[in-house]
């Protein structure tokens, strides 16, 4: 409309020389290429099971993208309606169909552990850059997390272990835009440490590996942190204002 | 009310240009606007509107349920508008009947013409009226509502929808009738805008009136949904605005 410019979503508007971009506040997760998600079976199907990945659409997994070898009728027997696993986005096509597969470093069947959900939108601020925050917490908590991109986090450890990870990610999620927050995190986990009978029954050690699980892979996306504290002021994206 | 009994017209309009409630001719009744009151649906709005209140929720874009009902080019809008057995004097029956099918039927297509359903094939986008409280005009409450929970859900639309009923009471045109004036007035005529395109998007009619009248309502409705529109975007703006977080700066209003 001739010099107005109008955003379809509401989001966060920066501009930057000839462009302005919109981050959206809300909206279901949409899928990009090497997203490593968790996805839940929702239906089994003679070739594939249909994973809830919080997106538009269910995900095929077809048996191709896993390292088992069902025969027909038999992909029951390995992963069943309402398990959670953790899938990598493989490729997307115009008519929107999200395909995804299993094989790939860390990506498997989630058993055991416990799934929370924040926002998809707060999930590079749950990694931290450089998966600062993401060590930080497991490193203190002593559990195991695998964080989808989709917005839905795998937990495993001891229970206080599991409460104290589910709380560091409420906070993120409400304070999310403030700066340092790693180091507010690191604070809250270690002013509450004095539980810290996490440590006997889950050695802080064992879960050293856990950060990389999936948390290397969101490190690409850590530029996308830059918008920690947006410069500019929320618009509501029917908004009009004039560029 | 309730009295039914009583088949008395009551005088819609003073000598001085009031109406039954005090308002004039062209004034709205006092609207409050809530964004995100369900935190377990994608997108909702809340809103009272003079005596009306409405809950909307969105869910998806998602699967759509029926298969059949499935589109492979673009998206499909799914509104149910539902009147709760409470919300009106006499006992509601619960359920869809022919009234709220056609008020969903029209709301629906109200949508359709600013959702941008092609981003998301084969999927749908249900969203959900309810009516807790009803004293006319509910349907362009429920449709501010919804209009609200579809960008609280983020769903990518041209424009909000805005909504408003205009009409001929005791021989002049009014702007938001509320009960008695819809019961007892010459006319009522539900009306829905995109604002920055101009273009209605539901117009329905109950009543008379003549050509010069009909153009006067729609020059009314239109100045009614306008207002409504700014008072939802700032409905919209409310819900991010932090007291902490500085004061949007650069939008012209």
């Amino acid at each position: 409309m001739g010099k107005r410019l109008f955003a379809s979503v509401m989001g966060y508007a920066t501009w930057r020389e000839p462009y302005v971009r919109v981050v959206p506040f809300a909206g279901r997760y949409s899928p990009k290429p090497h997203d490593v998600i968790v996805g839940i079976v929702q239906d089994v199907q003679k070739t594939f099971w249909l994973l809830d990945i919080d997106a538009s659409r269910w995900a095929p997994l077809h048996t191709s993208g896993t390292s088992w070898e069902p025969g027909p009728g038999e992909l029951d027997q390995f992963l069943r309606i309402g398990e959670a696993v953790l899938v990598a986005v493989e490729n997307l096509d115009a008519t929107g169909k999200i395909g995804v597969t299993m094989k790939g470093e860390g990506l498997g069947k989630l058993s055991g552990g416990t799934l929370a959900t924040v926002s998809p939108a707060k999930i590079p601020r749950v990694i931290g850059k450089g998966g600062s925050m993401i060590h930080s917490i497991t490193q203190l908590t002593g559990t195991q997390v695998a964080v989808g991109q989709n917005g839905r986090i795998w937990i495993e450890g001891s229970s206080e272990g599991i409460l104290r990870v589910r709380e560091c990610l409420r906070i993120i999620e409400t304070e999310g835009q403030r700066s340092g927050l790693t180091e507010r995190i690191e604070g809250f986990l270690r002013s509450t440490g004095p539980t810290d009978d996490t440590g006997p029954r889950m050695p802080p050690s064992a879960d050293e590996d856990r950060p990389d699980r999936n948390g290397a892979r969101e490190e690409p996306s850590g530029p996308d942190d830059a918008p920690d504290i947006p410069s500019n002021e929320s618009h509501e994206g029917e908004g009009s204002w004039e560029t | 009310m309730g009295n039914v009994g009583a088949k008395e017209i009551p005088q819609l309009l003073s000598a001085d240009g009031r109406r039954i409630d005090g308002r004039r001719l062209d004034e709205l009744r006092s609207i409050t606007m809530k964004v995100g009151p369900l935190t377990r649906a994608d997108g909702s709005a809340f809103v009272e509107w003079g005596e009306n209140k409405v809950m909307a929720a969105v869910y998806g874009p998602r699967e759509v349920h029926p298969r059949h009902l499935m589109q492979t080019s673009k998206a499909i809008i799914q509104c149910r508008y539902n009147m709760a057995a409470f919300s009106v004097d006499e006992r509601k029956r619960p359920g869809q009947d022919r009234r709220s099918q056609e008020i969903s039927k029209v709301i629906t297509e109200a949508f359709e013409s600013v959702v941008f359903t092609e981003e998301f094939p084969k999927t749908s986008i249900d969203v959900y009226i309810e009516v807790l409280q009803a004293n006319a005009g509910t349907r362009c409450a429920g449709l501010v509502a919804a209009s609200l929970a579809l960008a609280d859900a983020g769903i990518p639309m041209a424009d909000l929808v805005s909504a408003v009923a205009v009409g001929k009471v005791a021989g002049r045109i009014a702007l938001d009738l509320k009960k008695e004036e819809d019961n007892f007035g010459e006319a009522d005529l539900p009306m829905a805008l995109v604002p920055q395109s101009g273009r209605l998007v539901l117009i329905q009619m109950e009543g008379h009136m003549n050509r010069d009248e009909l153009r006067q309502a729609l020059d009314l409705g239109t100045k009614g949904c306008r207002e409504i529109y700014e008072r939802m975007r700032e409905a919209l703006r409310a819900k991010y605005d932090t007291p902490g977080r500085a004061e949007p700066a650069g939008v012209p209003a």
